[in-house]
C-alpha cells in the first residue's frame, strides 16, 4: 500500500509535466490541425533556458529561493515564448492553406533544426545541475517499513500546474482572447470574416503553448536536474501520446492524458519493468484509439462531404 | 503569407507614401530586434559547460547576441522595403552581405590563414557563411520581386493556370530525368568519376531511394500516413541478422525470407490500427516504430540489445565470397573471373546490388498503379468514403499497401545488414522514418523521379559536406523547412491518377509514370 502512494505521488508529478506540454500539442491541433513536431523542442529549450537563469542567478549570489524560482519562471516562459512565435512564423505560416503534410515534414525539420542549435550552442553533453528544493515530507513513518516521501518539489509542481490550468481554463472559457481561440477553432474562414484576427490568435496559441512548455521544462529541470539536447524528443512523443488519449483538442483531455501517462509510466516503472515503460505507455494509446478513436474526451469527428 | 496581410501592404503600397514605407520597415525591425533579442539573450549569450570538471558554470558570448541582433533586423528591414516596392535596398544590400559573410565564411571554412585578417562578426566561420546564405535569400526574393512587379496579387483562374502549368512541367521533368537518372547511375561507377567513396555514398543514396519508393506506396499511392516505416525496415535487417548469424543462411536465400517478415509484421501491425485516419494512424505508427525499437533493446537474448548482432555474413556473388581467399572447396569471386583481388569489388557489386532492388521496386510500383488494386489505393487516398460507397474494402486494401510498402523495407534492411555486417537499434530510430517520410514528401507525394531527387538531396548532399560534422544536421533540417516553404507540394509534384476515365486524358496522364 506504502509503495503503490508513491508510485501514485511519482505519477501524478511526471503526469503534471506531461500534461503541460501536451496542451501546446491540443491547442495548436484543435486550431490548426497540424502535429507541431517541434513543441518538444521547445520544451526542450525551455528547459534550457530555465537551468541558465539558475546558474546565472547562483554565480550572482542570489540564495533566497523562491526569488530564484520566480525569475527562472518569469524569464524562462518570456524567451521561450519567442521561440514558439517564431517557429510558427517561419515555419508554418506561410504553409497555411497548403497540403497536410506540408507543415508536418515542416515540423519535423524544424524540429531537427532547434535540436542541432542547441546542440552547437551550448555543447552535446547532458547538463548535471544541483537540486535547488531538497527534502520533503514522510507520510508514513518508519514503523511501517517503507517510509512514502513527498517531496517539496512534487507539491509545488502539481500546485503549480493546478493553478496554471485553472488560470488557462478560465482565460478559454472567459476572455476575448479566448473566445477568438474558440472560433478560429471552428470555423478559420468564418471568424476571419466575422472580425477575428485569425493570424493574431494562432501566434497567440503558439505563445502560449509555448510559454506552458517552458514551465514544464523548467519543472524537469529542477525535478530530475539533467538536460540535453534530446530530451524534447521523447518527452514530446509521450506529451503528444497523452494529448491524442485524452481527445486531441481538449483541454482537459490534455491534463488528463498526460496524468494517465504519468501514472501508466511510474506504476509499469514500479511493478514490472522500468525498460518497458513506453512500451506500456503507447500500448495503452493504441488499445484506446481502436476502441474510441477520438480519445477519452474528444468529440467525435463528423465529416462532411 | 496570408491574402490579409497581401492586402494591406498592397494598400500601403498604393498610398506611396514614403515616410510610412520607411515606418513600416522600421517597426517590422524593431520586432525583429526585440524577438532576436529575447531569442539570443540566454541561448546565444550564456554557454553552460562544466567548470573545473564539476560544477556547471557558463562563458558569456555578448558579442554574439549583439551582432544578431543588429544584422537580423538589418535584413528584415530591407526585406520590408522590398515588399512595399522599394527593391534597391535589397538588392544592394543583399548582394554586399551576401559577399561579405559568404566568401568571407568560406575563406575560415576552408581553412585558408587570410580568414583571420578579415573583420567578420563571427569567430566560427559557418554562422558567418550561414548569414550570407541569409542574404542570398534577401537578393534572391528582391530580384524576384523585381522581376514580377505588379503582377502580385494573382486571380484564383491564374493561381490554378500556374499550379497547372507547374504540373505539367513537373511531369515533363519526371519523364526526361527518369531515363537520364537509371542510366546515369548504371554507368556511373564504369566511369572514372566512380571511385569508391562515391559508390559508397550513393550506396547509401539508393538505399533511402529505395526506402522512399516502398514508403510512396503507402503514403503517396494510398495517402495512409505512416510515422513507423523504420520498424519494417528493422525487422528486415534484424531477420537477416538472426538468420545468417544462428542458421548460417546466405543474403540471397534470406532476402526473400526478410521480405515475408517485414510483409506480416505489416499486416499484424496494420490490421488493428488501419480503420484510424490521418493523424491518428500516424501516431499510432510511430508509437510501434518505438515499440520495435525498445523491444530491440531490451530483448537481451534474442537481439543482443543496444550491442546489436555483429559478424554479419557479407554479401558473396551468388555464392562465391568476395575474400582474398577462400576456404578450401570454394572460390572467390576474384578467382572465378580471374581478376586480381580488389576489396572494391564488393563495394560495386552491392551498389549493383541495391540498384537493381531499388528498380524492382519501382517497376512493382509502376505496374501496381495499374492493376485494380493500384487504382483503389489512389481512389482510397482522394475520397475513402466514395470508396465505400463503391465496394472497395478500405481495411484490405490499405492491409496490402501496408504489406507491399512493408516488404519493401525489410529487403532494404536486409541490403542494409549485408552491407554493414553488423546492425544496433541506433540505426532504426526514430529519425530515419522521418528522414524517409520527408523524402517521399520533398519529392511530392506518388511521384517516382521526385522521390530520387529528393533523396539525393537529403542524403546525397549532407554526405557531400561531411566536412562540416555539426552543421550537417542542422543543414538538413533547415533544407527540409526551406523545401517545404519553397515547393509545399514537393519538388516534381502531381497528384494526377494513374489512368483516367477520358481517353485523350489517358495518353497524356500516361507521361505522369
Amino acid at each position: 500500500m506504502e509503495y503503490f502512494l508513491q508510485q501514485l505521488i511519482n505519477g501524478l508529478t511526471l503526469g503534471a509535466i506531461y500534461g503541460l506540454i501536451a496542451i501546446g500539442y491540443t491547442m495548436v491541433y484543435g486550431i490548426i490541425g497540424m502535429v507541431n513536431f517541434a513543441h518538444g523542442d521547445v520544451y526542450m529549450i525551455g528547459a534550457f533556458q530555465a537551468m541558465i537563469v539558475l546558474l546565472i542567478t547562483s554565480a550572482l549570489g542570489m540564495t533566497w529561493v523562491p526569488l530564484q524560482l520566480l525569475l527562472m519562471l518569469v524569464i524562462s516562459v518570456i524567451l521561450t515564448a519567442a521561440y514558439g512565435w517564431t517557429v510558427e512564423r517561419v515555419a508554418y505560416r506561410p504553409l497555411r492553406g497548403s497540403t497536410r503534410l506540408a507543415p508536418l515534414i515542416s515540423a519535423i525539420g524544424m524540429s531537427i533544426v532547434l535540436e542541432n542549435y542547441v546542440q552547437l550552442l551550448q555543447g552535446p553533453r547532458p547538463k548535471p545541475i544541483e537540486p535547488v528544493i531538497r527534502g520533503g515530507f514522510a507520510l508514513t513513518s518508519q514503523a511501517s517499513g517503507f517510509v512514502v516521501q513527498l517531496g517539496y518539489l512534487q507539491i509545488v509542481i502539481v500546485l503549480l500546474t493546478i493553478v496554471l490550468m485553472t488560470g488557462f481554463a478560465y482565460m478559454i472559457a472567459k476572455t476575448p482572447l479566448g473566445r477568438a481561440q474558440r472560433a478560429c477553432e471552428q470555423d478559420r474562414k468564418m471568424a476571419s470574416l466575422l472580425g477575428v484576427n485569425v493570424d493574431l490568435t494562432i501566434s497567440q496559441t503558439f505563445i502560449m503553448g509555448a510559454a506552458l512548455a517552458a514551465v514544464a521544462g523548467m519543472m524537469v529541470t529542477l525535478y530530475w536536474g539533467v538536460n540535453d539536447f534530446f530530451m524534447g524528443f521523447v518527452a514530446g512523443i509521450k506529451a503528444f501520446t497523452a494529448a491524442v488519449l485524452g481527445g486531441i483538442g481538449s483541454l482537459p483531455g490534455a491534463m488528463l492524458g498526460g496524468v494517465l501517462i504519468g501514472l501508466i509510466e511510474a506504476f509499469w516503472s514500479a511493478y514490472f519493468s522500468a525498460e518497458y515503460k513506453d512500451v506500456a505507455a503507447f500500448s495503452i494509446l493504441v488499445l484506446v484509439l481502436i476502441f474510441r478513436p477520438t480519445g477519452l474526451l474528444g468529440r467525435p469527428e463528423v465529416e462532411k462531404v | 503569407m496570408t491574402d490579409a496581410t497581401l492586402n494591406r501592404t498592397a494598400q500601403t503600397g498604393s498610398a506611396a507614401k514614403s515616410p510610412s514605407i520607411i515606418g513600416v520597415a522600421l517597426k517590422e525591425a524593431a520586432l525583429t530586434a526585440v524577438i532576436v533579442f529575447l531569442m539570443s539573450l540566454l541561448m546565444v549569450g550564456f554557454q553552460t559547460q562544466a567548470v573545473q570538471g564539476q560544477y556547471l558554470g557558463y562563458v558569456t558570448r555578448y558579442s554574439d547576441v549583439f551582432w544578431a541582433v543588429i544584422i537580423i533586423p538589418a535584413g528584415r528591414f530591407v526585406m520590408a522595403l522590398d515588399r512595399q516596392g522599394k527593391t534597391m535596398p535589397a538588392v544592394i544590400v543583399g548582394a554586399l552581405a551576401f559577399i561579405y559573410f559568404f566568401i568571407g565564411g568560406a575563406l575560415g571554412v576552408l581553412e585558408l590563414p587570410i580568414y583571420k585578417s578579415i573583420p567578420l562578426p563571427y569567430e566560427q566561420p559557418m554562422v558567418n557563411v550561414i548569414f550570407g546564405l541569409g542574404a542570398l535569400y534577401i537578393l534572391g526574393t528582391a530580384l524576384k520581386s523585381n522581376l514580377s512587379a505588379g503582377q502580385r496579387r494573382q486571380t484564383l483562374e491564374q493561381r490554378e493556370a500556374a499550379e497547372a502549368k507547374s504540373a505539367k512541367i513537373a511531369r515533363n521533368i519526371s519523364s526526361i530525368l527518369g531515363p537520364i537518372l537509371v542510366i546515369g547511375a548504371v554507368v556511373l561507377p564504369m566511369t572514372p568519376w566512380g571511385d569508391r567513396q562515391l559508390v559508397d555514398s550513393l550506396i547509401l543514396v539508393l538505399t533511402y531511394v529505395m526506402l522512399g519508393w516502398g514508403l510512396n506506396i503507402v503514403v503517396g499511392l494510398a495517402g495512409l500516413l505512416d510515422l513507423g516505416y523504420v520498424a519494417f525496415y528493422a525487422v528486415g535487417a534484424y531477420t537477416y541478422g538472426k538468420l545468417s548469424t544462428e542458421l548460417g543462411f546466405s543474403f540471397w536465400e534470406s532476402l526473400p525470407l526478410a521480405g515475408i517478415m517485414a510483409a506480416s509484421f505489416g499486416i499484424c501491425l496494420g490490421f488493428p490500427v488501419l480503420r484510424l485516419r490521418g493523424d491518428y494512424l500516424a501516431i499510432v505508427t510511430l508509437g510501434f516504430g518505438e515499440m520495435i525499437r525498445i523491444v530491440l533493446i531490451n530483448w537481451q537474448v534474442f537481439t543482443g540489445g543496444p550491442n546489436g548482432i555483429g559478424q554479419i555474413t557479407k554479401i558473396t556473388f551468388f555464392g562465391y565470397p568476395f575474400e582474398r581467399s577462400a576456404p578450401e572447396g570454394t572460390t572467390t569471386f576474384a578467382q572465378l573471373f580471374g581478376l586480381p583481388f580488389s576489396s572494391a569489388h564488393r563495394v560495386y557489386f552491392l551498389y549493383y546490388v541495391i540498384l537493381v532492388l531499388a528498380l524492382i521496386t519501382n517497376f512493382v510500383t509502376m505496374r501496381l498503379r495499374r492493376l485494380p488494386i493500384g487504382r483503389a489505393w489512389e481512389a482510397l487516398r482522394e475520397d475513402e468514403t466514395a470508396c465505400r460507397a463503391l465496394g472497395i474494402n478500405p481495411t484490405n486494401t490499405k492491409l496490402t499497401a501496408f504489406a507491399m510498402g512493408a516488404m519493401f523495407a525489410g529487403f532494404a534492411g536486409s541490403f542494409f545488414a549485408t552491407r554493414q555486417g553488423f546492425i544496433s537499434p541506433e540505426s532504426f530510430t526514430f529519425i530515419e522514418s522521418a528522414v524517409i517520410l520527408a523524402i517521399v514528401v520533398l519529392g511530392g507525394m506518388g511521384s517516382q523521379v521526385g522521390v530520387a531527387l529528393a533523396a539525393i538531396l537529403l542524403i546525397g548532399l549532407p554526405e557531400a559536406l561531411r566536412q562540416l560534422e555539426l552543421y550537417r544536421m542542422l543543414a538538413f533540417g533547415g533544407s527540409m523547412v526551406l523545401i517545404m516553404l519553397w515547393r509545399p507540394k514537393g519538388l516534381l509534384a502531381h497528384r494526377a491518377p494513374t489512368i483516367l476515365l477520358n481517353k485523350h486524358k489517358k495518353t497524356k496522364a500516361a507521361g505522369a509514370a
